[in-house]
C-alpha cells in the first residue's frame, strides 16, 4: 500500500468516527502517519470541538511542518474560534515566517483570549533564519512592538504568553539590536512592579532570569551564535 | 438544567464574554429597579462582572436579593440568582448576613449562588448555616440512603473546604461517595483543603483520566484551587481545552510562589512554567 492509499483509508476512519473515542482514535492515526494529503482533514479535525482529537491534528500538522503551512493560512477558520486557535497554534510551532501577518492580525485583532495567546506565543517561536538577513532586524523590530502591545492585553493568559515570546526575542536580538532588547528589560521591568496578577509577574520574573543567564553566558562566550542557544522548544508536551 | 453543567457555563462565560455593554455604574445601579425585569437582570450580572464594589452597588443588589417580581414559570428567582453572584465578586462583608438568607430560598440556583458567593467572601461565620444545608443529604455521618441532589452538595463543599471548616471533616468525607461524580470531586477537593492529605488530590488526578470532558473540565478546576502540586503532568496531559489547564497549572504555580514574586524558583515552579510554556 502506498502513501495515499493509506491516506484515504486513515481519511475514511475520521470521517466516519461515530463516537468522539473513536474520533480522536482515527485523528491520532492519521496525525501520526504524517502524510502531506491528510493536511485538509487534520485542519478539519480542528473545528470538532475535541480537544483531544485537536490535540492530535496540532502534533501531526506541526510534524508536517512547512507543507502545511500555506493551507492553514487559507483554511483558517474565521467563524469558529476554538479551531482558530488550534490552527494559530499549529502555526505557532512550525515557526514559519510566512505566517507572520496572520500571527500579527490574530494577536493584535482576535476577540478570543485563546487566539491571541497562542498567536503571542507564535510571534516569539518564529525560524528567523527563514528571512533574508537584509530583512531580519526590520521584522524583528516589528515583532517587538506587536509584543510590547500585547503585553498589555486585558488577559492574564495573553499577557502571559507575551512574556515568554518577550524572553526569546530578547536573546535573539540581544547581541544584533542592544537598544531594542533594553526595550524589552524595560517592559519586563514595569509589568514585575505593576501587573495585578502573580502568575503573570512570576513568569516575567523567570524570563528575567533566562534573559540575564544568557547575558552572562554571552560574556564567557562572546563566539556563540545567538539565534541558535535558546529556541523555545517546539516538540514534546505539547498537549 | 443540570446543576453539573452550570458551572462550564459560567466559566465560558468569563472567559469569552468581555462585551461590556454601554452602561455606566450609575445607570447600572438605577437598572436594578427598572421596571424592565430583563434590565435589571443583566445590570446584576454587570455590576459583579465589572467589579463595581461600591456602597451604592451593594446596597442595591443586597436589596435585590428579596427581589419578588423577576420569576420563572418554575418558581425560580433570576435576579436573585445574578445579585447572589455578584455580591461574592464585589469582596463587601456586608453581603455576608443576607447571603446566609439566602441559604433558605426555595430557588435551587439561588441557594447554589450564595454558597459559591459565601466562600468567595471568605467569612467563616456561615459555616453553621452551610452545615445545616450540607446535613440535609446526611443521617447522622452517613449519606441519606437514596441519592439526593435537592441541594447545590458541590458548593457547599468547596465552601467550606475554602473556609477551613476543619471540624466538619467528618461530614464532608461522606460525600465522597456521593453518586454524583462532581459531588464526589468537590468532596475530596475540600478534603485536601481541610486535611492536606495527598490521596484526596490523588483521587481528584484519577479523575482527569475520566471519560466525560465536563468532569474533566470541573477537576481541572478544583486541582487549580487546591494547588495540587503532584497533579502538574496529569494536567497537562488531560484532554480538555488548553485555556482550562493552563488556568490549572496557574493555580498550582501560584500556590507554590505564594502571593509574593520570588527571587529564586523552586524546581516545581520551573516545572509549571515549562508545562504552562507548553500549552500556550
Amino acid at each position: 500500500m502506498n502513501n495515499s492509499e493509506l491516506a484515504q483509508i486513515l481519511i475514511r476512519a475520521v470521517e466516519e468516527a461515530d463516537s468522539s473515542e473513536r474520533l480522536l482514535d482515527a485523528v491520532q492515526q492519521l496525525a501520526a502517519a504524517g502524510i502531506e494529503e491528510s493536511v485538509p482533514t487534520l485542519i478539519a479535525a480542528l473545528g470538532y470541538n475535541n480537544p483531544g482529537a485537536a490535540v492530535a491534528a496540532v502534533d501531526g500538522l506541526i510534524a508536517i511542518g512547512e507543507a502545511a503551512v500555506p493551507p492553514l493560512l487559507e483554511l483558517i477558520d474565521d467563524y469558529n474560534y476554538g479551531a482558530r486557535a488550534w490552527a494559530i497554534r499549529a502555526l505557532a510551532g512550525i515557526g514559519d515566517v510566512r505566517a507572520l501577518d496572520t500571527l500579527f492580525e490574530a494577536a493584535k485583532t482576535d476577540f478570543s483570549l485563546s487566539v491571541r495567546r497562542a498567536a503571542a506565543r507564535g510571534l516569539g517561536t518564529l525560524r528567523w533564519h527563514q528571512l533574508p538577513p537584509e530583512k531580519l532586524e526590520s521584522v524583528q523590530t516589528q515583532v517587538l512592538e506587536a509584543l510590547l502591545l500585547i503585553s498589555q492585553d486585558s488577559e492574564w493568559v495573553v499577557r502571559y504568553a507575551a512574556v515568554t515570546s518577550l524572553e526569546t526575542v530578547a536573546i535573539a536580538i540581544a547581541a544584533s539590536l542592544p537598544d531594542q532588547a533594553s526595550r524589552i528589560t524595560t517592559q519586563l521591568q514595569q509589568m514585575l512592579d505593576t501587573d495585578v496578577d502573580l502568575g503573570v509577574r512570576t513568569r516575567v520574573k523567570f524570563a528575567q532570569d533566562k534573559i540575564q543567564q544568557q547575558q552572562h553566558q554571552e560574556v564567557f562566550a562572546p563566539k556563540r551564535k545567538l539565534q541558535e542557544t535558546e529556541v523555545p522548544h517546539r516538540g514534546a508536551g505539547r498537549r | 438544567m443540570n446543576p453539573s453543567l452550570k458551572n462550564i457555563k459560567d466559566l465560558s462565560v468569563t472567559v469569552d464574554n468581555a462585551d461590556g455593554g454601554s452602561l455606566t455604574v450609575e445607570e447600572a445601579i438605577a437598572n436594578l429597579e427598572s421596571a424592565d425585569l430583563g434590565l435589571r437582570f443583566y445590570a446584576a450580572w454587570w455590576l459583579g462582572r465589572f467589579r463595581i464594589g461600591e456602597p451604592a452597588a451593594v446596597t442595591a443588589l443586597i436589596k435585590a436579593l428579596e427581589d419578588e417580581a423577576d420569576r420563572t414559570p418554575e418558581g425560580g428567582y433570576p435576579l436573585r440568582r445574578n445579585a447572589a453572584r455578584a455580591l461574592g465578586k464585589l469582596g463587601d462583608r456586608q453581603a455576608v448576613s443576607p447571603l446566609i438568607r439566602c441559604l433558605d430560598c426555595s430557588d435551587f440556583y439561588v441557594r447554589e449562588a450564595a454558597a459559591q458567593s459565601l466562600e468567595m467572601l471568605g467569612d467563616p461565620v456561615c459555616i453553621p448555616a452551610l452545615i445545616k444545608l450540607l446535613a440535609v443529604g446526611l443521617q447522622g455521618e452517613q449519606l441519606i440512603s437514596q441519592p439526593d441532589s435537592s441541594q447545590p452538595y458541590d458548593a457547599i463543599l468547596e465552601a467550606l473546604g475554602t473556609l477551613r471548616a476543619t471540624e466538619f471533616a467528618p461530614l464532608v468525607k461522606a460525600f465522597l461517595e456521593h453518586p454524583i461524580e462532581l459531588v464526589q470531586y468537590a468532596a475530596a477537593r475540600a478534603m485536601y483543603q481541610l486535611t492536606q492529605e495527598p490521596v484526596y488530590g490523588e483521587r481528584l488526578i484519577q479523575a482527569l483520566a475520566g471519560e466525560k470532558l465536563q468532569l474533566r473540565r470541573a477537576v481541572l478546576a478544583d486541582l487549580g484551587a487546591i494547588g495540587y502540586l503532584p497533579a502538574a503532568d496529569a494536567i497537562a496531559q488531560t484532554l480538555a481545552e488548553n485555556s482550562l489547564k493552563l488556568i490549572s497549572l496557574k493555580g498550582l504555580l501560584e500556590h507554590q510562589v505564594n502571593h509574593i514574586t520570588p527571587s529564586t524558583f523552586s524546581e516545581d515552579a520551573i516545572k509549571v512554567m515549562n508545562l504552562m510554556d507548553s500549552l500556550l
